[in-house]
C-alpha cells in the first residue's frame, strides 16, 4: 500500500478555507521556516480512501474477539459516543467563563463522585492522560506526603514481581529506589519477604491487584498493613480494576491512593495509542496534593491556586482528556449501581470459562480459579518441539483472534495473557477456545511451518529485531535532506 | 551452552575475569543471551561510575524485554565497551568475546560459581 505522500499529485488540493474575516497578521521573519514544508497534495476523495484503506487493514474490538490481557480491550458502547459528541461538550474552550460550562463541571463532579465511591477514596483527578501518567500522579502525592513531613529517609518504593511494567518505572521517573519482591510459588506477594524489605526508607508500596497473573492477592489486608506500620503509604495500581469494580474497594484494603484507567474499565476506545484518562484518586491526607486543574489564563485563577497552596502542579493542560470523560460517566451512568458489580463478575466469569476451555491442551501459570485474565506458559512446549508463545500469538491472527499479550508477566517463561472481558458471550468464547486450541494443535504437529505463521495477514511475520536494531520511521522524500528547515 | 573454564560466574548470569592488573573485565553468560533473545539494546554504565555488587550497573534489552545487567563486584567502571552501543547484538553472537566493562574491584568479589558449578546452577534453573 501506498502511502499519502507516494500518492501525492502536484496542485491536487482538498481543502476549503473560507475568505479570512480578521485583519491579516505577519509574523516576524525569524519566525519562518525558509523553504515550503513537502507535504501530501491529494483530494478529499483519495484522502478518503486511503484512510478506509488502512481502516480495512486494521483490527479492533469491533472486528472480533480481543482479549489482550491488562488491556481490557471490552466492547464501548455506542450511547458513548452520542453523549461525547453533544455540541455541549466539543464545541466549548476551557478558558470560556465558568458559568458558560456549567454543564461539563458537573460531569467531572459527577465522575470524580462515582469513581470516589467505586474506589473508597475522597477525592479524585481526572486531568492525568493515561494509567502510566496516573501511576506517576499518583506516586508524586506519596512523595509529596513524605516531604511535608520532613521525611526524607524514604527513599525506596517496594514493588512486587507480579505487578504492571510500569510501577517500577513510576517510582524511578519520581526518584525513588524500586525494590523488587518476589512471589510466592502460587503468585502471590510473599508476606516474609515483604516484612524484610520494609523499614525507615519505605516511602510506600506500589501493587498491581488483581496481580499480572489473574489473581486478587489473598492477604491485601496484610499487605497494606505491613507497609503502614513501616510508615509507608499504599499505592495501588488500578488497571486491573475491571474484575472487582463495584465489588470491592481499593479504599476499603487500606490503600490510600489508586489510579485508574478509565479507556479500560469504563468502556472508552483506546489501544491506537490514545486518549485516555488515568483518573487518580486518595484518601483525605493526600488531597491537598492533588494536581492543579486550572490554568493560569482561566477566571478566578490566582484564587484556586491559593486556594492549593499545596498542590503537586500540573500534570496536564487543563482538565485532561475530557470527552474520555464524558464517555467512562456516560458507561457507569448506563450501568447503575448493579451493571458495575454485573460486569465485573460477568469478566471473572469469562475469563474462568475460557481458562477451562484452554486448559484442554495449553498449560496454565497457576491452578484454580482466576480473576479477570489468566496466564498460560507455553515453556514446555517452546523446550520439547521449539513452539513459542509468538508462533501461537501469529498462528492466531489467521485464525482472525487478536492475540493476547505475549512474554508477559516476565515471572512466566513464554507467557500468553488472554483477558477476554466482560463483553463476550459464550458463544464468542467458545469459538474464540476452539480457534486457540486448534492453532495448538496444528503448531505442535508441525513446529516448523508455525515459525512462519502468519499466512493469511497483510503483512506476514516482521523481522522484530530488525525493525529494533534498524527502525526506519519515516518516508523522507527524494533528493530532500529534511522537511523545511 | 558455553561456559569457559577461566571465567567466574554469578547467580544473575554475569561473567567475570580476573585480569593481571587487578582489574576484572564482566559481560552477560551464554546463558543469559541465550534466554534474553535477541538484543536490541544496551543502556552502558559509564566511566567513572561506582557500582556495588548485585545492583544494577546496566540494562539490555532485546524485543522480548528490558533486563538489568547486575555487577558481580563492587567498585569502579575503569572502562566501557563502546562499541556494544551501536551493535548490541555482538552480545548474543559472542557473549564472552564481548564485554561489557572493566571494573576496578573496592573488594573482592564473593559468592561467584566457577564453570561447573555455574552449569549446574543452570541445569536446575531450567528444571
Amino acid at each position: 500500500m501506498k502511502l499519502l505522500f507516494e500518492k501525492s499529485i502536484k496542485g491536487t488540493s482538498g481543502h476549503y478555507v473560507a475568505p479570512s474575516d480578521v485583519p491579516e497578521y505577519r509574523l516576524d521573519t525569524s519566525l519562518l521556516r525558509g523553504k515550503e514544508p513537502v507535504l501530501p497534495e491529494l483530494s478529499e476523495n483519495d484522502l478518503s480512501r486511503h484512510y478506509t484503506q488502512l481502516e480495512k487493514r486494521s483490527f479492533g474490538v469491533n472486528d472480533g474477539f480481543y482479549p489482550l490481557g491488562s488491556c481490557t480491550m471490552k466492547y464501548n458502547p455506542k450511547i458513548n459516543e452520542v453523549t461525547s459528541h453533544l455540541e455541549g461538550f466539543t464545541d466549548v474552550h476551557p478558558l470560556q467563563p465558568d458559568d458558560t460550562v456549567k454543564g461539563c463541571e458537573e460531569v467531572i463532579d459527577l465522575t470524580k463522585q462515582a469513581l470516589c465511591e467505586i474506589t473508597g477514596m475522597d477525592d479524585m483527578t481526572l486531568t492525568p492522560a493515561a494509567g502510566a501518567h496516573g501511576e506517576f500522579t499518583g506516586m508524586m502525592l506519596i512523595r509529596k506526603y513524605h516531604e511535608k513531613r520532613g521525611d526524607s529517609a524514604r527513599t525506596k518504593v517496594i514493588v512486587p514481581d507480579s505487578s504492571h511494567g510500569t510501577n517500577p518505572a513510576t517510582g524511578t521517573m519520581n526518584g525513588f529506589t524500586v525494590v523488587s519482591i518476589p512471589s510466592t510459588p502460587d503468585g502471590y506477594v510473599d508476606l516474609d519477604a515483604l516484612r524484610a524489605a520494609v523499614g525507615p526508607d519505605t516511602a510506600g508500596l506500589m501493587l498491581t491487584n488483581p496481580n499480572t497473573l489473574g489473581l486478587f492477592d489473598r492477604n491485601i489486608k496484610e499487605i497494606t498493613e505491613i507497609i503502614h506500620g513501616a510508615g509507608g503509604l499504599c499505592y495501588y495500581d488500578g488497571a486491573n480494576l475491571n474484575p472487582v469494580m463495584g465489588i470491592s474497594r481499593p479504599g476499603d484494603m487500606g490503600f490510600d491512593c489508586v489510579h485508574l484507567n478509565l479507556h479500560k474499565s469504563f468502556s472508552t476506545p483506546h489501544g491506537g495509542g490514545g486518549p485516555g484518562a488515568g483518573a487518580v484518586g486518595c484518601k483525605e491526607f493526600l488531597k491537598e496534593y492533588l494536581p492543579e486543574d486550572f490554568s493560569e489564563a482561566e477566571e478566578g485563577a490566582k484564587a484556586k491556586m491559593e486556594a492549593h497552596p499545596d498542590s503537586v502542579g500540573k500534570v496536564r493542560s487543563f482538565h485532561g482528556n475530557f470527552l474520555v470523560v464524558v464517555r467512562a460517566l456516560t458507561y457507569i451512568l448506563s450501568l447503575g449501581n448493579e451493571g458495575i458489580p454485573a460486569a465485573a463478575v460477568q469478566s471473572v466469569m469469562n475469563a474462568n470459562y475460557f481458562k477451562v476451555l484452554l486448559s484442554k491442551k495449553y498449560h496454565c501459570a497457576e491452578p484454580g480459579l482466576c480473576m479477570h485474565e489468566f496466564v498460560i506458559s507455553m515453556e514446555e512446549e517452546h523446550k520439547e518441539k521449539g513452539v513459542s508463545a509468538l508462533d501461537i500469538a501469529k498462528g492466531l491472527l489467521d485464525e482472525g483472534v487478536h492475540p493476547p499479550t505475549i512474554y508477559f508477566p516476565l515471572i512466566v517463561h513464554e507467557a500468553l495473557m488472554p483477558e477476554p472481558t466482560d463483553t463476550e458471550s459464550a458463544a464468542t468464547i467458545e469459538d474464540a477456545a476452539e480457534k486457540f486450541l486448534r492453532v495448538y494443535d496444528k503448531a505442535m504437529a508441525d513446529p516448523e511451518a508455525a515459525h512462519s505463521w502468519p499466512l493469511t495477514t497483510v503483512i506476514g511475520r516482521p523481522d522484530e529485531v530488525a525493525a529494533a536494531r534498524r527502525p526506519h520511521l519515516r518516508w523522507e522524500p527524494d533528493g530532500e535532506e529534511e522537511f523545511g528547515e | 551452552m558455553n561456559t569457559p573454564k577461566e571465567l567466574k560466574y554469578s547467580k544473575t548470569h554475569e561473567w567475570l575475569k580476573e585480569e593481571a592488573d587487578g582489574t576484572v573485565t564482566v559481560g552477560i553468560t551464554d546463558y543469559a543471551q541465550d534466554k534474553l533473545g535477541s538484543l536490541v539494546f544496551i543502556n552502558l554504565p559509564s566511566e567513572g561510575d561506582e557500582v556495588t555488587e548485585d545492583e544494577s550497573f546496566c540494562d539490555v534489552e532485546s524485543v522480548k524485554a528490558d533486563s538489568d545487567v547486575m555487577s558481580p563486584v563492587s567498585g569502579t567502571v575503569e572502562e566501557v565497551n563502546s562499541e556494544l552501543e551501536a551493535e548490541p547484538e555482538k552480545l548474543n553472537e559472542d557473549p564472552y568475546g564481548s564485554w561489557i566493562a572493566k571494573i576496578k574491584p573496592s573488594a573482592p568479589a564473593e559468592g561467584l560459581m566457577d564453570a561447573d558449578e555455574y552449569e549446574e546452577f543452570c541445569s536446575k534453573e531450567d528444571e
